[in-house]
């Protein structure tokens, strides 16, 4: 009997995580850099928290950006190695709803932890207790919606040498609305406003990747499978 | 069933399959042979949907396998050069996810394919441990549990001992007995039933 779709989805997860965690090192590379730029940016920019702290949107965003570019270049370049992908493409099922369950294990991988270690790399940056969640929402949103417009570059990028670069310059100049609205958001959390505004805006570009990007990555894989 | 007619492919510059074309029905083999180069694996992923080619058309049960590419598929099993596993899995679990995805099977059903290619006393090993031909071993029963009607083989008996290479011809066999169809690019004869058997050599260019 073929398999239904929910039970592909749960077995494409369950698969990931289960190879993420016997091969750590992968996940943790990109919430290292992020620390690691988070937190080394006080220390040449000035001890001076109120400098600090309105720099931090900017450093936070930046940071995320980057290290969601780091770790998007392994989103499916291991599966296309090793024929995992052409084996999602000839299985007969929706290779547009496995990928997108690979996109959000990814984000779940690395999206999410970064953005709940957000907190430790704020408080560096000397922003206030009060705006920590907003922080950590704002990330965890605009994160997913990261993830999703790299698995377009990412699926883009397959066939090509050296990938990386060339999914970079894919991704950034998508990525600008939501680095944008992510580090407003940011900004106004920091100053103790609302940040319904810019959130709402994530959300929509976080819908409209949901809606179109499994399937233009799809489209993607497709292309770079050849 | 399955019908390849006037298939045309050029990877860059190179045109590699110059129209190209047989049928197969249930029950027959089509060996692809011919020197390195010639074609084999392009063809074999151009029958699977993997390459699109310029001209011609692979149709399967009467209509073109693009249009009905999820249903093709569905009853298409691909082995490739190389074994689709992953190294940090063991190939119980490696055959659990990808076999997984296609239909719904039971941990006796793995235990018996393994057991059928010889693979058992080895599948709960990480695949990064396991030799070549284990590996391949591990991959054909993933191809035994797909219950696919065509099978695409690029090289099956590479890396495996004399044992393995007619483990291979006997699964075949197995498969035509059941109807199936199966198309394989081969360096070395198998060892199968003459009369399922037809030869299909490629140029080199």
């Amino acid at each position: 009997m073929k398999t239904n779709p929910l039970e592909v989805a749960r077995l494409v997860a369950a698969r990931d995580l289960r190879l993420a965690f016997r091969k750590p090192s992968q996940l943790l590379q990109p919430l290292m850099f992020f620390m690691i730029v988070a937190t080394l940016f006080p220390l040449t920019l000035t001890p001076e928290m109120s400098r600090l702290r309105d720099a931090a949107p900017g450093v936070l965003w930046v940071g995320a950006l980057l290290s969601s570019l780091l770790a998007l270049e392994f989103l499916f370049r291991d599966d296309a190695q090793d024929g995992t992908l052409e084996q999602f493409a000839l299985s007969g099922q929706s290779l547009t709803w496995m990928l997108f369950a690979k996109t959000c294990v990814h984000w779940l991988l690395t999206g999410l932890p970064l953005a709940l270690s957000a907190p430790i790399a704020a408080m560096t940056l000397g922003v206030p207790g009060s705006a920590m969640w907003s922080v950590v929402a704002s990330l965890a949103l605009g994160g997913f919606a990261l993830s999703l417009i790299g698995a377009i570059s990412a699926g883009l990028t397959l066939g090509a040498r050296r990938g990386g670069v060339l999914l970079s310059l894919l991704t950034l100049p998508l990525a600008v609305p939501i680095l944008v609205y992510g580090a407003n958001a940011t900004q106004l959390a920091i100053a103790g406003e609302a940040i319904g505004p810019p959130m709402y805006l994530l959300g929509a570009i976080a819908v409209l990747g949901v809606t179109l990007a499994p399937l233009a990555a799809a489209a993607a894989v497709r292309i770079g499978l050849e | 069933m399955l019908s390849v007619a006037g298939l045309h492919l050029w990877r860059g510059e190179r045109h590699v399959l110059r129209g190209v074309s047989f049928t197969a029905e249930p029950g027959q083999c089509v060996l692809l042979t011919g020197k390195n180069g010639a074609g084999k694996t392009t063809l074999l992923r151009a029958i699977a949907g993997l390459l699109d080619p310029e001209e011609g058309q692979v149709q399967w049960r009467g209509a073109a396998a693009r249009a009905n590419r999820d249903e093709f598929h569905s009853e298409v099993a691909y082995l490739g050069h190389e074994p689709p596993l992953k190294g940090d899995l063991t190939g119980r679990e490696n055959l659990h996810y990808s076999i997984g995805i296609r239909r719904t099977l039971s941990p006796d059903e793995i235990d018996a394919a393994l057991a059928r290619t010889g693979a058992r006393d080895f599948a709960d090993r990480a695949v990064r441990t396991l030799s070549a031909g284990q590996r391949r071993r591990v991959a054909l029963a993933g191809v035994l549990l797909t219950e696919a009607l065509l099978w695409l083989l690029d090289e099956p008996t590479t890396n495996l001992d004399a044992d393995g290479q007619q483990l291979v011809a006997t699964l075949i066999e197995e498969q035509l007995a059941r109807s199936g169809i199966v198309v394989a690019a081969v360096h070395h004869s198998l060892a199968l039933a003459e009369g399922r058997l037809t030869q299909l050599e490629l140029g080199a260019r």
